[in-house]
């Protein structure tokens, strides 16, 4: 039961409870357990009244085929979030120094290049590239559209970063003597990645999730192949849809866990290496 | 970072096929289009040596030693894949090996694309595929962006219902039912007159699912589609046999590949004359409790 | 690009254009309502609620629209639960968005000088008290700069409920180019509403904010 006694220290949004308090808290969470607890097993129950656990639904997993099928979708799932996010992070920065740039004409292109991407559903840019261009070979259908809209999205981190940088850091290079090159180079975007990092992981995220719309325009990444496993059943059981999700959304879950554990990893890093306060956590 | 995630998938892979080493191979008896003992049994084609057709797409194939065809994943005794064993099967997909024998193709040699109803025109027109074989009716609409071969054969709009339903007895009965049918299909059209609700989906699998889970009251397309999923869930949905359109089955191409068009069309002539197009309804669609339709006649232009 | 005024095409792409905000809408107002529930949830005194506010966000978070799409389209009726596809679509997208209004009200939360909540908790006030009179409403203003993306982004994902069977903007593009016109001229007009609808949610947010701001 130490769940419920673990003393709730942490916030400055409560007191730390005395006896009554933690009675009633622990009244509560008894109470939200069981409403959890409850709803839970009336999905998994209705699931298996249903028939959603019957080895005959499972079955396709067990042949090497279908696994095989599900490492190939990983893989290209993989391969099109790799090339989306180098291309991404590289447009990303050339829009950000457009948008950054001295030039109105440039400035003013480069803005509106980045509102109109941001605001274009992903789905309908990467079929509209299928049904134009790569019909032939959705895979850059895919890789292009994902790189369209998620390097305008870095393109705003990187600038809203830049431009978060203190002012007077600028002014002083200036002061110096600086170009505007050395500026941003030297002293503009290295203070301002530190900062920049979560959100950008962040966005990879958001990248490695947007692969799965490769699915309609025919490219063979991870929800495909699941699709393909839950509408072509192997029995005449039903059509295993729930558990392909059961076992794709596990599988998506734990490579994002792994990017944003990478992000955190990189935000403690950076954190350490400015010697910043610690912020105090509500 | 790039060591961690280097590791990170490598760690998923690794996961991955260590529960591979574990599989089955092939894949159960009884699937969808393999048979009984005493099924007929499905013929087999000479490839043809030599051929000569002048066609840049039949060219192209000849370079790449394949001849890429696109056709239907999850539609029993029709265009069927099954997922455990990689074997497609189904009438479509005979009708498809047939044309790769003439056009001088061994079924090794093919490469099959699965392509839901709503990407064909896109597919064909920009050459992802040499040809699509897969229930894809000839209509004006379509001629306007690619060309048939055929009619191979001749289906009609139908419904499918669950088994205990006696409401739906033909399409005058559908107005107001939840009605499912895929997204580019011809079936909408046809089934928007009679005013039922629609529900739409890229595959008829989803719709037959949609219908098994009591979502939609039916699901409506081509009877020749219906009824193999009719067979595979015999006991549970019924086709409620009154056609009420005449759909050509065609096999789509290029625009303008004439010669393509027309060596296909030959193809399917002689397989029809030799008896071939027959057994090969017998083994798949026939196996679904409809007797052999007549030949249809091609229609050539 | 005439197109879209030949036969019933402008009707189609008008309830499409229509669909989509209806679609937005609702599911904009499950994830504020539902986003600010598990806000408080994962900053509440009771650990179950925090662990359940903590799981529902890394689930809905980590996993992509599609798959939460395929998740309740297909899942929910072997439960028993029988909806149209416009409210599946709505759980889906409110569901899904809910998970990143949480995280921003959160750290909005986490803005609210120490000060303020200290200040509620000296004149005895409770949590609840002090969370919606004291600290949310302050918040709200810091929140509104990330809050905005956050709706911008919304109507942009809900076109992937055209592929779950609800008649909105995707599956009107999908319609004409089924029915052979140019790709580009339907990418043309699609691009425009999309593009007025994300201009009309940025502009509401700026009003908000130059209406908070002068509260302050």
């Amino acid at each position: 039961m130490s769940l419920f006694d673990r003393p709730a220290t942490a916030s400055v949004l409560y007191d730390v409870p005395g006896p009554k308090a933690r009675a009633r808290y622990r009244l509560f969470g008894i109470l939200s357990l069981l409403g959890v607890a409850g709803l839970l097993w009336y999905v998994i129950a209705t699931l298996a009244d249903n028939g959603q656990f019957d080895a005959d639904l499972w079955d396709p997993f067990q042949y090497n085929a279908v696994q095989q099928m599900i490492v190939d979708g990983l893989l290209s799932t993989l391969k099109a979030f790799g090339l989306a996010a180098a291309l991404s992070l590289t447009l990303g920065a050339l829009l950000a120094t457009g948008q950054l740039s001295d030039h109105r004409p440039v400035r003013w292109t480069c803005t509106a290049v980045v509102q109109f991407f941001r605001a274009m559903p992903l789905l309908i840019l990467i079929v509209a590239l299928y049904y134009a261009f790569f019909a032939k070979d959705p895979m850059w259908a895919l890789v292009l559209g994902l790189t369209l809209y998620n390097g305008s999205v870095q393109a705003e981190i990187i600038r809203s970063g830049v431009n978060a940088v203190a002012r007077g850091q600028g002014e002083a290079a200036y002061a110096l003597g600086m170009r505007k090159s050395q500026v941003m180079s030297s002293i503009l975007v290295p203070q301002a990645v530190r900062s920049m990092l979560p959100s950008m992981i962040g966005q990879l995220v958001v990248t490695l999730k947007d692969t799965s719309l490769g699915y309609i325009i025919t490219y063979n990444e991870l929800l495909f192949m699941g699709k393909k496993i839950a509408s072509q059943p192997l029995n005449a059981a039903g059509f295993p849809y729930i558990p392909v999700v059961l076992v794709i959304g596990p599988i998506y879950i734990a490579l994002c866990l792994l990017l944003t554990a990478l992000a955190r990893w990189i935000e403690a890093r950076g954190r350490r290496g400015a010697n910043r306060r610690t912020s105090a956590a509500a | 970072m790039r060591t961690s995630r280097t590791l990170a998938v490598a760690l998923c892979a690794v996961a991955l096929t260590a529960t591979a080493a574990c599989g089955k191979d092939g894949s159960p008896g009884g699937s969808a289009a393999s048979s009984a003992s005493n099924a007929p049994a499905l013929p087999t084609y000479t490839v043809k040596t030599d051929v000569k057709v002048d066609s840049p797409v039949i060219a192209e194939a000849k370079k790449r030693g394949q001849l890429i065809i696109g056709a239907k994943a999850d539609q029993p005794f029709l265009g069927w894949e099954d997922v455990a064993s990689g074997d497609r099967s189904g009438f479509d997909i005979e009708i498809a090996k047939m044309i790769a024998a003439d056009l001088g193709f061994t079924p090794q040699q093919i490469k099959w694309q699965t392509l839901v109803s709503s990407q064909r025109e896109p597919a064909i027109a920009k050459g992802q595929i040499d040809f699509y074989v897969g229930t894809y009716s000839i209509n004006d609409e379509r001629k306007k962006t690619v060309s048939f071969a055929g009619p191979y054969y001749i289906a009609g709009q139908d419904l499918l219902v669950k088994n205990d339903n006696t409401s739906i007895t033909g399409p005058e009965s559908v107005s107001g039912k939840n009605v499912c049918t895929a997204t580019g299909s011809t079936s909408i059209k046809n089934i928007q007159q009679y005013n039922p609700k629609i529900t739409q989906f890229d595959t008829y699998s989803a719709c037959v699912e949609k219908l098994l889970s009591g979502e939609v009251d039916a699901v409506t397309t081509d009877d020749a589609i219906l009824k193999g999923y009719a067979s595979k869930y015999a006991g549970k949905l019924k086709v409620v046999g009154k056609p009420f359109t005449k759909e050509n089955y065609g096999v789509g191409l290029n625009k303008d590949d004439k010669t393509l068009r027309d060596a296909i069309s030959d193809a399917l002539k002689a397989h029809e004359d030799n008896g071939d197009w027959k057994k090969a309804y017998d083994a798949t669609l026939g196996l679904s409790g409809s007797a052999a339709p007549a030949v249809p006649t091609l229609e050539r232009y | 690009m005439g197109f879209l005024f030949e036969q019933d095409n402008f009707a189609l792409f008008r309830d499409g254009f229509l669909q989509t905000i209806e679609l937005s809408a609702l599911s904009a107002l499950l994830a504020l309502l539902l986003g600010t529930l598990l806000a408080a949830f994962r900053v509440s005194p009771v650990p179950i609620l925090r662990a359940f506010g903590t799981t529902w966000v890394t689930l809905f978070r980590n996993t992509p629209l599609t798959l939460l799409f395929f998740a309740v389209t297909f899942g929910l009726p072997p439960l028993g639960v029988h909806f149209s596809h416009l409210v599946f679509a709505v759980l889906a997208l409110g569901g899904y968005t809910a998970s990143f209004v949480c995280e921003v009200i959160r750290s909005g939360i986490n803005t609210v000088p120490l000060g303020q909540a200290e200040a509620a908790r000296s004149l005895g006030m409770s949590f609840g008290q002090t969370l919606t009179l004291v600290v949310l409403p302050q918040a709200t203003r810091t929140v509104l700069a990330p809050m905005s993306s956050v709706f911008i982004a919304l109507p942009r994902n809900s076109a992937i409920a055209g592929a779950f069977s609800v008649p909105e903007l995707y599956s009107a593009q999908q319609t004409f180019s089924e029915r052979g016109y140019s790709i580009f001229a339907i990418f043309f007009w699609v691009a425009c509403a999309y593009l007025l609808i994300s201009a009309t949610i940025a502009t509401l947010f700026r009003f908000l904010e130059t209406r908070l701001a002068v509260a302050r």
